[in-house]
Parts: structure tokens; sequence; C-alpha cells
């Protein structure tokens, strides 16, 4: 059965000698949410223009669901859709027109594309919009019109290049919700993103690049199971008490948070008895979000020099 | 995948973004042809009598058409092209399964589009100055279509190179603009010099005017099947480095 994704020894070296890619081995398979992550200049936009055929690869092989981007490019083509870090539609186009002349550019009947770019354009919030011309749209707006037009052909991998940057809070959570809902329709979504609370958040595998090579390649659970100590934030009710727990590190953060780091053969039954002896009430509690930016800095510091094999992931 | 729907896209797109700026693209020639027409056709060619065997407006009103023609399809694909690399939005279509041909030819087509409307355009301006006569009228549609696609071509190849908007200005400047003013637009090459008349016919553009010309009035200085074997011959020649070009993504691609 074909993957997703399949690239083998992939390397790219800019005129001028710049090698940004260094023989990468990666592979999605078909469904997945998969995060793409790297420092700036790591090779992920690189990576993503060769499968885009944007850039043209010095070596290597891609295949996008079986076909082989040396030979069968259109066909490669037609199964992708992307969502690029930079905003490159027409700035004086209105967006319905961007929207049909994309679908019309994978063979999409002017008909069909119509009733289409209503859908999109209603479910992320540009209906009022459609007559604009895109200059006039703000810095969210204009990021969710390029996953509407992303989404014209109907693909069945949505590759997206930091879609978070330069967009707000409750506009990125909208997005990651309807990128959600994509994936659980079957579409394999392979997002960049220098938000790592994104991708612990959305993707259930993941691949670390730095200096063109993939540092690691396997599932967020694994990856995140590497974690020696884990940082839970409690919300307590009101008190004034001075809390005392032991046989573990805590730091009270202000009058109702309190953060607990565990290490993995403790567990937290041990902390709420303590809490309940000592009459404090637990509201709520969560994981710190910064899980995995503790694993990436220590994965891009430390593995750089060392290439790992890569692995089938899912 | 189907390339007609492509194709018709981006002649959609291109033709869309012409008319939306018809006060930029559309109305500039009509009143720069007028200005023509006022000054050579009424006031100074008046005094000038006949050439070729016809008065002075009636022998320019070809040339400043096709002249229109020329510039107006090499703009219309050269800004249009550098526009949509300098906004990345070419991206659309180096990702969508768009065969280079359909590329190619969509923009071309969008240069004809412009090309030959503002033709239209300023045939009917012309009407205002001087009663048109028709020769041939396929000679006529022929030579305008060709020639348009001539110079959509060379507009596209000048953008796939350019890196600034000077660069789309230069090759029109310097190269378009005096070979259309020594095309045979305003006069017969036959009156030159053999010398002149021979380095004339090194400009292809000569045998787009005077063939033109003949649709018209039914002259030419020169001979209409080997005008057509010329523009044909450009046509190839810049279609094939046109798909040379996109196909090894020259400007397009890193």
């Amino acid at each position: 059965m074909s993957h997703a994704l399949e690239i083998k020894s992939l390397e790219k070296t800019y005129k001028g000698g710049f090698q940004a890619l260094k023989s990468i081995d990666l592979t999605v398979e078909k469904g997945d949410f998969f995060a793409l992550l790297g420092p700036n200049g790591a090779g992920k936009s690189t990576t993503i223009g060769v499968i885009t055929s944007l850039v043209n690869k010095s070596q290597g092989l891609v295949k996008v669901f079986g076909y082989d981007i040396d030979t069968d490019l259109e066909k490669a083509k037609s199964f992708i859709g992307l969502v690029p870090q930079e905003f490159n539609f027409n700035q004086f186009e209105p967006l319905m027109n961007i929207l049909v002349n994309q679908a019309g550019y994978y063979g999409v009947e002017r008909k069909v594309a119509i009733e289409r770019a209503e859908k999109y354009l209603k479910k992320l919030a540009l209906w009022d919009k459609r007559d604009d011309a895109a200059r006039m749209l703000s810095g969210g707006m204009k990021r969710r019109l390029m996953i509407a037009r992303a989404l014209m052909h109907e693909p069945q991998i949505l590759i997206l290049d930091e879609p978070s940057a330069g967009v707000d809070i409750e506009v990125r959570r909208s997005m990651w919700d309807f990128l959600r809902e994509l994936n659980s329709q079957g579409i394999t979504i392979i997002l960049t993103t220098h938000y790592l609370e994104e991708a612990e958040m959305l993707c259930r595998n993941i691949a670390i690049i730095n200096h063109g090579i993939i540092v690691e390649n396997t599932s967020m659970k694994t990856l995140l199971a590497q974690l020696d100590v884990e940082t839970f934030v409690l919300d307590l009710s009101p008190h004034d008490k001075k809390i005392t727990l032991t046989d573990t590190d805590y730091r009270v953060t202000d009058d109702h948070t309190l953060e607990v780091d565990l290490n993995k053969n403790q567990n937290l039954n041990h902390v709420f008895q303590q809490l309940t002896e000592q009459s404090i009430n637990v509201l709520s509690m969560r994981n710190k979000s910064n899980r995995l930016e503790a694993l990436f800095i220590n994965l891009i510091s430390d593995k750089t020099a060392t290439k790992k094999s890569t692995k089938k992931v899912n | 995948m189907n390339n007609a729907i492509a194709l018709k896209s981006i002649l959609t797109k291109e033709t869309q973004r012409f008319l939306r700026i018809w006060v930029q693209t559309l109305v500039p020639p009509a009143i720069t042809i007028s200005l023509y027409f006022v000054i050579f056709g009424s006031l100074i060619g008046s005094r000038i009598g006949e050439m070729g065997g016809f008065d002075y407006m009636s022998f320019i009103v070809p040339g400043l058409i096709m002249m229109t023609v020329i510039t107006n399809s090499y703009s219309n694909v050269a800004s249009s092209f550098f526009s949509a690399k300098w906004q990345r939005n070419i991206e659309e279509m180096l990702v969508a399964p768009v065969p280079n041909w359909v590329i190619v030819a969509g923009y071309v087509g969008g240069g004809m589009a412009r090309g030959i409307l503002v033709g239209l355009i300023v045939t009917l301006v012309s009407l205002l100055f001087v009663d048109i006569q028709i020769h041939n009228v396929w000679v006529i549609i022929a030579t305008v279509s060709l020639t348009s696609a001539t110079f959509a071509l060379g507009g596209l190849i000048n953008a796939i190179f350019a890196n600034s908007f000077d660069d789309i200005s230069i090759i029109p400047t310097f190269v378009l603009t005096p070979l259309t003013y020594l095309g045979g637009v305003f006069y017969s090459i036959s009156l030159l010099p053999d010398f002149w008349q021979g380095v004339s016919k090194i400009n292809p553009i000569v045998y787009m005017v005077n063939a033109f010309r003949y649709g018209f009035l039914g002259i030419s200085d020169v001979n209409i099947v080997t005008a057509f074997l010329v523009i044909g011959f450009f046509i190839a020649t810049l279609f094939t480095v046109a798909m040379v070009l996109i196909s090894k993504g020259i400007g397009l691609r890193s």
C-alpha cells in the first residue's frame, strides 16, 4: 500500500553551494496529522518546496500517494493542497476569483468551483468578503483565504507551512478545530510550525529537522514519553494556607496556582492526598504546555551531528 | 486533468485583470492614437500627400493599429507575468497540475485578447478620422492574431528573466519602440536607399506592418507569403524558448 508521502535520500543544494537538505528520509502515512518541526533555516520550507515542485531537488526520491514527482509530477501534484508561509495570492483580485480560478487550474468545472468557494468561504468566515480585493483582508483572514484556496480541488494531503504565523489566538484555535475536522475526514495533514504547543495538540507523528538532517522521526506519544519529568498546573480553590508537599518539586506561582514536577515513577494521587490533608481543593488541572519545547531544544542542540535512522511512523 | 478548464481559467484571470484596470489598459491607447491621427494624419499628413498610392492618413492607419497591438500584447504579458512572479501568485499555477504549455498558452492568450481588443478600439477611433477600406479580411485577422501572439511570447520571455519592474520596461523602450518606428508604420521602406531597405528587412515588424497594411489597402513593401513565414518562424522560436525556460523553472523555481 502506498504512503501519503515517501521521501528517500532527498538532497538539495542551492546555487552558491548551500546544502539545505542532506539526504533526508521521511514517510507520512495516509490520514496522519504530521508535524515537521525545526528552527529557522533548518530545511522545512525547502522540503515542502520540493514536494510541491516549487524547488528543484538535487537528488533523491519523492512520491506522493505512490506517484513519483520525477515521472508522474502532474498526478502527484493533484493530491496536494498547499498553504504556504508567505501570502502568495494576487492582492488585487477578489476572493471569489482567486478561489474559482485556483480550482480551474486543477480542472474543476466552474459551476462546481463556485459551489466549493461558497462552502469554504462560509466555513472560514470569509463569505461577506467574497467580492473584496484580497489586500483588504486582515492577516488572519488572508491566512484563512489560503486554506480555502488549498482545499478548492479537495486534496488528499494538505501541507501547511507555518499556518499560525501572525494569527491571533482566537483565529488560531478555530483554525485548529477546522484542521482536526479535515483530518477526521481522512485528509492527511502535514504541518510546519514554530508554535510547538500547536504541534503537540494537533499532531500524532512528528519529524524534527535541523541543518538539513532529520534528527527525530517518531510518534508524538513516543517523543513525549522521553520526558523524565512532566509538569502539571493545578488550579486551586481560594485558601490562606502555606502549601507543603513532600517527595516532589513544586512552585506556588500565585494564590490559586500550583505547579508540580513529577517523575515518571511518581503519581498524582500522592499530590492530591497531601493537598486534601491540608484542606486545599483542586478545581482543575492541566499539563504545562511546554513539554515539547524542552524536547525540541534538546534534540536540535544534541542530535544535529548524528543523523538518526528514519523510522516508519503510524 | 482537464487542460481545457485550466487554460480557460488562466485566460479568464488574465482577461479579468486588464478589464478591471481598463482606465490604465484600454483608454490610453485610444487617446494616444487620436493624437497620432490629429498630428501626423490631419495636420502634417495633409502636407505630405500620397504614399503608396493612398493619402497619408489611410496609409498610416494599419501601421498605427499594428503598433498598438504590438505594444499592448507585449506589455500585458510582461507586466502580468512579472507581477505574478513578484507577488508569488505564479505559485498557484506551479503547484497545480497545469502543463507548461497551458501556462504559456494562457498568458499568451491573455496578451492577445488585450492586444486585439485595443486594436479594435483604435480601429473604431480611426473611423472618426478616415474611411477604412478592407482588401482582404482574412489577411487582417491572421496578421493581427499572429503578431499579437509573437509579442505576447516576447513579453512572457522578458517577464521570466525580469528581476524588477525596470527590467520589463527596458525592452519596450530600447528595442520595441525603435523597431516599431523603423518598421514602416509611418513610411514605405521603398523610400529608403537600397542599403537601408535591406537593413529594414531584418526588422520583423516590417513584415507584420506590411502584411497588415496589405489586408487593408492591398499594398505591401514585402512579399505576403514571406511575411507570414517570418512571423511563423518568430512564433515557433519564441514559443520553444518560453517552453524551455518554464520547464527548467528559470526565474520561477529555486
